[in-house]
């Protein structure tokens, strides 16, 4: 049904084209001094017929589902409900959407069996309404836009006009995922701390998400104290720092002053393979690799070391920081004023005093906001910890102990079925909320320390 | 003029030796220190790209058994070929092999576990398909099961001590006497990328991970490449200078540094949460890959409309065009060899990027591939990170040989984006 109504959508736009170019050709032979070229009259009845039905049929589609659950949901019969959670509920209408699949398991009451047949005849009926709506507008707009076609009709204002609009639809998406992100992440725990009060989460130091599903079950009560979590993602953060910031400067300053212009060419683009490798790979290369390798050497040592030591994850995520920083520091040494380095070799300091003491300080704010991008990104980071970091959270700062993230604890909270109303899935969102704000304090600190040292030499 | 400073200082002094010695070993240092950490690097990539094809490259064989089976007229109702005893049968088979094994169960079921769970099913396929083959002897080439598989490549080693192989000495021995009697074979591992997910390493494949990641790819192409060029476009060309576009450029600076898995939580409470969207489809991985991509096709289509010269723009506009007819009919075209560029580079991320789409679930076990992208599926990231989590050895290897196969493609995209940098690039 959703391919018919496409279907009249594109044939009613190049119905509009043609008969509004048909029609503009023909005054204009017939003498008619037009005001637009033909092919506007043609572009304006196009875009007037394609936008509002395009998005009748976008948003009938994204409402859909929802109204028709609405609808069955509704038409349960009220005895069966009574005193069901919403998860519960939920189920149920789980298996209902599988029946309505065709696909059941087992043999389901009748009552499910008659909403699932109401759910199929919803479904048609909806697939029907939306042909028939779909027609009925692009029926309308068609009609609007042909009584348009006139020698003084100002065809090329009208066409720019929509797509004008439109660019300026599409520049707010940007700002609608903004609104998304921060909407979604918001509603979500707002409603965790109506269930978790906001200082236990704040200042917690004891973090078992693990909630008794019955009540006479022996489970952990479930605790939500983010401290612990939190640390552990700075212990692999500084770990990841300590690796990529050395390699990188170092790496930077070489190819800066030292490297000829082959080697740079040679050079530069093997180091951003590092960047573009996906982090699925690092992780699996931190548990196949580089988990195994420290383990046995501190083990040669004595050291005890956690099977899923910080350490891994963190010189891991190190090694994919290397390009990120390394760029960075490169951008920010060459836009250092040539006359600052000219000047300082012309005294006699070698070239390597003249990165030191002239370039590197010149350089400093810009290398810092790289630096904190890449912090950003370490703190963001999902899957290298999600593979090789552990799960369960501890308050420690030792990096050879096992720690976990908060975005392993994101993606450990939500992977599998989740029910939106259990505090286990909201702390994801609550960590989420911490995640996206602090990222955001330090992009934007960045950007800024970044633009404003631009605008120094510029 | 040299000479008259040199007069004033002795350039030979011990002293100024010493130091002028002490700061070349400096500027040695650095030099050293500089190149040794290009060489960490470079070791660091050496090392994953090494030990990913060190192990991954076991999977691209798959060791098989040519046998010939009875099918048992027994065995099959010919009415219903389907449900046809075909484990019953390879047993017989395999009894047929060694005819000195003991007629206990358990030492049957041993020798039927060499062969892959999947030969009964490939036995019951043949047969659904040509019922006539009822009663007859047909010479079938089946995969052996996963640890006959790391046998056969050399991977379990008879040295050490029975209790700790996981194939007793009698199993290596009966494999080797299958081997001697040159009934196995080690062929290229089609099935890789021809079978779907399964249970069992011999028998999984990628087939349904890559069909969902080109859906996935495909619904992210349509969304975030109209979208983003009509966002650039505009921010480029038409906005005016005020605080709104100013906003909107810092809006997606930051959007563009977001850690990904927040891209997931947004997608997971509003595609699904919200719009009631199925879970574990390609659609939806689309959908929030789209918005992610967003960004970086957005500030690669404004730095590619910059690079044309405004002397174009210029002319356009003294003949008589509209300034969108100049941004349509002049401008775009020519930024378009760098926008694709970089939105080729953008879809390269978004193909790679695993945690948004863990969050919405396409990490499900399927076994079939997707037949739109309104099915469920897996992508190829997070196969690889559900196999990187099963504990069967045979998949470790299999997880190193996906990888592979995702970089290939990865490799691929970077490659056409620096072909059509190369090819079009104009200098102007």
């Amino acid at each position: 049904m959703t391919l018919i109504a496409f279907l009249i959508l594109i044939s009613a736009v190049v119905i509009g084209y043609v008969l509004n170019l048909r029609s503009a050709r023909a005054l204009r032979h017939g003498g008619a001094k037009m005001h637009s070229l033909d092919g506007f009259h043609g572009g304006y009845a196009a875009l007037m017929v394609l936008i509002p039905t395009f998005m009748l049929i976008i948003t009938w589609l994204l409402f859909q589902g929802t109204v028709i659950e609405y609808l069955v949901k509704s038409g349960l019969p009220q005895d069966q409900l009574e005193g069901k959670g919403t998860g519960e509920i939920q189920l149920i209408m789980a298996e209902i959407r599988s029946i309505a699949g065709g696909r059941i398991f087992g043999t389901p009451e009748a009552w499910k069996l008659d909403a699932a047949e109401r759910m199929v005849a919803l479904r048609a009926t909806s697939g029907g309404l939306l042909v028939a709506a779909t027609a009925a507008l692009a029926a309308v707009m068609l009609y609007i836009a042909r009584r348009k076609v006139a020698a003084d009709f100002r065809a090329r204002q009208g066409a720019e006009g929509i797509i004008h609009g439109l660019m300026v639809a599409c520049a707010t998406v940007a700002i609608f995922v903004t609104i998304g992100i921060v909407a979604s992440l918001l509603f979500e725990t707002i409603r965790f701390f109506n269930m978790v009060p906001f200082w236990d989460f704040i200042l917690g130091t004891s973090w078992e998400p693990q909630i008794p599903l019955r009540e006479d079950q022996i489970a952990a009560e479930g605790a939500f104290g983010m401290l612990p979590v939190f640390l552990g993602t700075l212990v692999i953060a500084t770990v990841a720092m300590v690796v990529a910031t050395p390699i990188g400067l170092l790496s930077a300053i070489y190819l800066h002053e030292f490297a000829s212009h082959r080697v740079r060419a040679v050079v530069k683009p093997v180091l951003e393979i590092l960047a573009g490798v996906p982090t699925v790979v690092y992780g699996f290369f931190a548990i196949l690799v580089i988990a195994p390798a420290i383990r046995s050497f501190g083990a040669d040592l004595g050291l005890p070391i956690a099977p899923n030591t910080a350490l891994a994850a963190g010189s891991v995520m190190g090694i994919m920081l290397i390009p990120f920083i390394s760029s960075f520091a490169d951008d920010a040494l060459g836009a250092v004023p040539r006359s600052l380095r000219d000047g300082s070799l012309a005294v006699g300091a070698t070239p390597a005093e003249t990165v030191l003491k002239v370039l590197f300080p010149a350089a400093i704010p810009g290398i810092v906001g790289g630096i904190l991008l890449a912090v950003s990104r370490a703190i963001g980071e999902t899957m290298i910890v999600v593979m090789a970091a552990g799960l369960i959270a501890k308050m420690t700062i030792n990096p050879l102990d096992s720690v976990t993230t908060v975005t392993v604890q994101i993606v450990t909270l939500l992977i599998g079925d989740t029910a939106f109303d259990s505090p286990k899935t909201l702390a994801a969102f609550a960590l989420g909320m911490v995640l996206f704000l602090m990222t955001l304090v330090i992009n934007i600190a960045a950007l800024r320390i970044v633009r404003k040292y631009r605008e120094i030499y510029d | 003029m040299t000479d008259a400073t040199s007069d004033k200082f002795d350039w030979a002094a011990p002293a100024f030796q010493a130091t002028l010695r002490k700061r070349k070993r400096s500027q040695l240092w650095l030099k050293s220190l500089g190149l040794g950490a290009i060489l960490i690097a470079f070791a660091m990539l050496f090392l994953l790209v090494g030990s990913l094809i060190s192990t991954g490259y076991h999977a691209f064989t798959q060791t098989h058994l040519r046998i010939d089976v009875v099918l048992d007229a027994d065995l099959i109702d010919a009415d219903a070929p389907e449900r046809g005893n075909y484990r019953q049968i390879l047993t017989n088979t395999m009894q047929a092999q060694f005819p000195d094994v003991a007629d206990d169960r358990a030492a049957l079921r041993r020798l039927t576990s060499i062969l892959s769970n999947g030969a009964q099913f490939t036995l019951r396929d043949m047969v659904v398909a040509d019922p006539g083959l009822i009663g007859q002897t047909v010479t079938v080439t089946v995969p052996v099961s996963d640890p006959y598989d790391q046998l056969a490549k050399g991977l379990i080693d008879s040295d050490t001590p029975e209790e700790n192989r996981r194939l007793k000495d009698d199993e290596i021995a009966n494999f080797n006497r299958l081997a001697e009697a040159g009934m196995v074979s080690k062929p290229l591992n089609w099935g890789l990328i021809t079978n779907a997910d399964s249970r069992f390493p011999e028998l999984a494949g990628l087939k349904g991970a890559i069909i969902g990641s080109a859906y996935a790819l495909l619904i992210c192409f349509l969304l975030s490449f109209p979208v983003g060029i009509g966002a650039a476009i505009y921010l480029e060309e038409f906005a005016p200078k005020n605080r709104v576009s100013d906003l909107i450029e810092i809006n997606i600076n930051n959007l563009a540094a977001v850690p990904s898995v927040v891209f997931g939580l947004l997608g997971l409470a509003v595609f699904i949460g919200w719009f009631g969207m199925p879970r574990s489809v390609p659609f939806v991985g689309g959908l929030t890959l789209a918005l992610m991509t967003l960004p970086t096709i957005i500030i690669a289509t404004r730095a590619a409309l910059k690079a044309v010269p405004p002397s174009i723009r210029e002319a356009a506009l003294g003949v008589g065009a509209s300034r969108q007819q100049v941004v349509f009919g002049h401008v775009l075209p020519l930024a378009m060899p760098g926008i694709l560029t970089g939105t080729i580079i953008g879809l390269a991320q978004a193909l790679g990027e695993t945690a948004p789409l863990l969050l919405i679930g396409m990490n499900a076990f399927i076994t079939s591939a997707p037949a739109t992208p309104f099915d469920s599926a897996t992508a190829l990231p997070t196969q690889i990170f559900i196999w990187a989590d099963s504990p069967e050895r045979g998949f470790v290897s299999r997880t190193s040989a996906a990888i592979l196969v995702l970089l290939t493609f990865l490799i691929a995209m970077n490659a056409i984006a620096i072909y059509l940098r190369q090819k079009f690039e104009r200098k102007w």
